[in-house]
């Protein structure tokens, strides 16, 4: 079982990296925003691993704040990206 | 028996994200990209957390996971439908071998205003009806 936590969790360290080279390359500001919530939803993702592998179940509380924040943060985005603030991809 | 299950939504989760990831940097233009992440992504939380109930097994844990999944499920759909839209309405460029965009002759990006397609002199007339007060 330890074995397994830890391929997950390579496997999803190897997705941060991945979803990171977007967020530095991507060409426009919407996929940024993109790459954004994909980072929150793996991270979600790495604490429900961590959570089963030190067997705190509160963990899981802290992976729902995550969730709301990344939706949180794409509706954000995506209002300040329509209005049409100072932009600078 | 229930290790190894456990073991394989861990596993398969991952994998789903990691492809979520490789979508992600692989495909042409945003709206493909937005295709690759939403649905992969959401899969490889909502296995995870499957296999994190599985692990628990008390009534409060499980109940937080399948919050966690309904949250997921309910917002991952609203958030890729608000950035797509304002990354069309930004004027974020489509692939070139894009076949098919219906929104483009009927969306005025000067003025923000989209038409249905049946605003003809004929639609445009009111005809009285019966129902109408005097």
């Amino acid at each position: 079982m330890e074995t397994v936590i830890l391929i997950s969790q390579v496997i999803m360290g190897l997705t941060l990296l991945l979803t990171f080279v977007r967020v530095v390359r991507g060409p426009s500001l919407p996929d940024r925003v993109m790459a954004l919530e994909l980072f929150s939803t793996t991270v979600v993702g790495l604490v429900g691993v961590y959570a089963i592998q030190s067997g705190v179940a509160s963990f899981l509380d802290a992976a729902i704040v995550i969730a709301l924040m990344g939706f949180l943060a794409a509706i954000g985005f995506a209002r300040f990206l329509e209005r049409g603030g100072p932009r600078d991809d | 028996m229930i290790d190894f299950i456990k073991g394989a939504l861990l596993i398969t989760g991952a994998l789903f994200m990691l492809l979520a990831a490789v979508g992600l940097l692989r495909l042409p233009d945003l709206l493909t990209r937005m295709h690759a992440t939403t649905k992969a992504a959401a899969l490889g939380v909502i296995l995870i957390m499957l296999a994190s109930a599985m692990h628990f097994a008390e009534v409060g844990v499980v109940a937080r996971s399948f919050a966690i999944i309904v949250f997921i499920l309910m917002t991952a759909p609203v958030a890729a439908h608000v950035i797509g839209r304002a990354g069309y309405f930004v004027g974020s460029r489509l692939w070139s071998g894009t076949v098919k965009d219906e929104l483009r002759p009927n969306y005025d990006p000067l003025t923000h205003e989209l038409k249905s397609g049946l605003e003809t002199q004929e639609n445009a007339k009111r005809y009285p009806r019966d129902s109408d007060p005097d």
